[in-house]
């Protein structure tokens, strides 16, 4: 222990990076939800992803162990993770590369800024990073004069939109071909009167990149997995823009969090199953590299792999958050997540959408920071099933919700929700009240007539209203009509057994409280 | 930066608390093929994942294999275009070609000017449909695989195994490797897969039997 370290968990520092949206998540989702062209664009893409994923996945006989077994690799990792991230760090050094260690988006930034000018270097190309997009070091980049050159087509799209990513896999899931089309037309120089096929598209990328990756001498990447008893780091691909950047610059700068490291080779032959048939519905992904240091003569002969926190170490504190750490960026709970289809990935605000975002990202920034995401969901459990490495991101959702809750309650003036159920609470707790209280709840008899339905309350009841319906009370509650109801008939007797030993008193009768 | 570290490495140890418990992992999975390597149903399955990958695959056999890349490289290279080979690609395979044997000093733009290039492999996963190179000498540097548009790839039926684990267990890995499956592709477009993007667009794989 230093003395650099207080005990509390450190969150992913505000005003940099990608982790917190402008606007609540039910805003952000209204508005769009009525983007009806999203709506198709999204509807259209994680069927087709659905239904690939689930025809790979029905090939493999052993899915079920392999997941048990991801899911046991990366808890395993979390509890050794220190003794890891030794190991892997000794073993990168040993091999010709540079490791650095950030303890946050900043830190990380600085240390790649610093490293891209030590090559002497103004631009470099970037395999596609959830990383490097969470802790914004384009931006960083842009800001120290360096240029950044997205090279997956997805991150191409969105760059060259000046857009957003909304996936994790395919960022520009939320634009479809003709979109795309324009976006090409309106910034590649000399694509002309460029088409919309998809075979086209992907063309003029090749032809728009080709000179990028031909010069370039600084590449950033992001990782996949980093063994550790061997060093060996694995990005998987698709387009060969990740090999062109690992393969051909001098210098390679390699950001990865923390948890993705994993023990041994062997490792891999769980998460090279489970990864490409849930992400992109392949038996494979076209391309996987895996280089472990530097090998002369061949690749990039600066390699420097940075080691980031950036609240991975708050989301560990958590022992029934921690679990979000397994994720393997895959997918598959985005494009399952009926939540996620309808409202698309920006609504999230975080550049981690959907379900795994839901929970990742209030964990990395703090409750607070992300509060309305964790109720993002309709717990419906279609994630979890979909998880190759089995995170219950259903439980977890509730488990936040009650952070949320109990954190808010620690705060002087309590929410109308926290009222709400302290008043509700109240009257739950005697008989007679909760009669008294059904009984004042018909007074809203009086509203709704009309639709037989509440469909507007005023403030703060409002808040229920906006987006669902209350039923009008019934005239009569259940009690009432237990007491009235018309005598059962009654069921033949049976033939008499012989008399049973008389049964224990129940501990309270329900009559008493009549 | 070793402030850093140090203070990572401290969140994490105050974050597991101070007797984490590390899980068995069940390894229930088949960590190995039930079919040699090599066997014919291996060919034959491998064969279809790599066509239903968009590669073209010619079988052949080790007296057929000059005179099949031959035609296959008279098919697929286009008139005038170069062609480059690892430093280590077996005798006979080329006979009378005109290729340049790759010495290490060509930098990108020069091997941009290739349009094809021959490699053997290190091993193949039939299950996946993958090749994988790494770095041998009758493969050669990676970027000589990557920068033409065209690679021919002889594979041979002792390299076929089965399984994903079948595979990793055939590799070193601290060579650099790449795993290659069809040629270069995306599915960024509507997630509809469209083969041939910045890797190479044609993969012609010459299966020895």
């Amino acid at each position: 222990m230093t003395s650099t370290f207080l005990g509390m968990p450190v969150y992913a520092p505000r005003g940099v990076g990608a982790l917190r949206g402008d606007e609540p998540f039910p805003d952000a989702a209204r508005t769009a939800l009525g983007n009806g062209q999203l709506r198709r664009n999204l509807g259209h893409a994680t069927r087709t992803i659905r239904g690939k994923r689930a025809a790979v996945v029905g090939e493999v006989p052993d899915w079920e162990e392999l997941r048990l077994a991801g899911e046991a690799v990366k808890a395993a990792t979390m509890a050794r993770l220190p003794e890891l991230l030794t190991q892997l760090e000794e073993q990168v050094t040993a091999r010709g590369g540079t490791v650095h260690w950030a303890r946050d988006a900043t830190e990380a930034n600085a240390i790649v800024l610093g490293l891209v000018r030590a090559a002497g270097a103004d631009e470099v190309v970037k395999v596609k990073s959830m990383a490097t997009q969470e802790i914004g070091l384009n931006e960083a980049l842009a800001e120290g004069g360096v240029t950044a050159w997205e090279t997956d087509l997805a991150e191409l799209i969105v760059q060259l939109g000046d857009d957003k990513p909304s996936h994790i896999l395919v960022p520009a899931i939320h634009r479809n071909r003709t979109e795309i089309r324009d976006i090409f037309r309106r910034t590649m120089p000399g694509v002309g009167d460029l088409s919309d096929e998809p075979r086209d598209l992907a063309m003029a990328a090749r032809a728009y990149l080709r000179e990028k990756f031909l010069t370039a001498r600084v590449a950033v990447s992001g990782a996949n997995f980093a063994v550790a008893e061997s060093g060996t780091l694995a990005v998987v691909e698709s387009e060969g823009n990740g090999r062109m950047c690992l393969t051909l610059p001098q210098t390679l700068i390699t950001v990865m969090g923390i948890e993705k490291v994993v023990p041994a080779w062997t490792d891999l032959e769980v998460f090279l199953q489970l990864l490409p048939r849930s992400s992109t519905g392949e038996r494979m992904n076209p391309y996987t590299s895996l280089w472990t240091g530097v090998t002369p003569g061949d690749g990039p002969q600066d390699f420097h792999l940075v080691l980031l926190d950036n609240g991975r170490t708050a989301v560990l504190s958590d022992e029934r958050g921690r679990s979000a750490l397994h994720c393997i960026r895959c997918s598959a709970c985005l494009n399952v997540c009926p939540v996620y289809e309808r409202t698309g990935g920006h609504a999230y605000g975080s550049v981690y959408p959907g379900p795994i975002g839901a929970v990742l990202s209030p964990q990395l920034t703090g409750v607070e920071d992300n509060a309305s995401l964790p109720y993002a969901s309709s717990l419906c459990g279609a994630c979890f099933d979909a998880c190759p490495v089995r995170i219950d991101i259903p439980a977890m959702l509730v488990h936040l919700r009650a952070r949320h809750v109990e954190e808010r309650a620690a705060r002087p003036v309590p929410s109308a929700e926290a009222v709400a159920m302290a008043a509700m609470a109240w009257v739950m707790a005697k008989p007679a009240r909760f009669r008294g209280g059904e009984r004042l709840m018909r007074l809203g008899r009086l509203l709704g007539r009309r639709a037989d339905r509440i469909t507007a309350l005023p403030p703060p009841l409002s808040a229920w209203t906006a987006s669902r319906d209350l039923p009008r009370p019934p005239g009569q509650t259940f009690r009432e009509w237990w007491r009235t109801r018309p005598e059962a008939p009654k069921p033949p007797a049976p033939p008499k057994p012989p008399a049973p030993p008389k049964p224990p008193a129940p501990p309270v009768s329900a009559e008493e409280d009549r | 930066m070793s402030d850093a570290r140090d203070a990572v490495l401290a969140r994490i140890r105050s974050a597991l608390g101070p007797d984490p418990v590390v899980p068995e992992v069940p390894r229930d999975y088949r960590r190995a093929g039930t079919v040699p390597a090599g066997s014919p149903e291996l060919l034959e399955l491998l064969v279809d994942r790599l066509v239903d990958y968009k590669a073209t695959v010619i079988t052949t056999t080790a007296e057929g294999l000059a005179g099949d890349l031959r035609t296959a490289l008279d098919a697929g290279m286009p008139a005038g275009g170069r062609l480059i080979a690892p430093p280590g690609l077996p005798d006979g395979w080329l006979p009378g070609a005109d290729v340049t044997v790759d010495d290490g000093t060509l930098g990108p733009r020069d091997l941009d000017s290739f349009a094809g290039v021959v490699t053997a492999c290190a091993a193949a996963c039939a299950e996946t449909g993958t090749i994988a190179l790494d770095g041998g000498p009758d493969q050669g540097r990676r970027a000589i695989t990557l920068v033409p548009d065209r690679h021919f790839c002889v594979v041979r039926a002792d390299q076929v195994v089965q399984s994903v684990p079948d595979l990793l267990v055939r590799l070193t890995p601290t060579r650099p490797l790449t795993l290659i499956s069809g040629p270069s592709a995306t599915s960024d477009i509507e997630l509809n897969r469209v083969e041939g993007v910045h890797g190479p667009r044609t993969l012609v794989v010459l299966l020895v039997r």
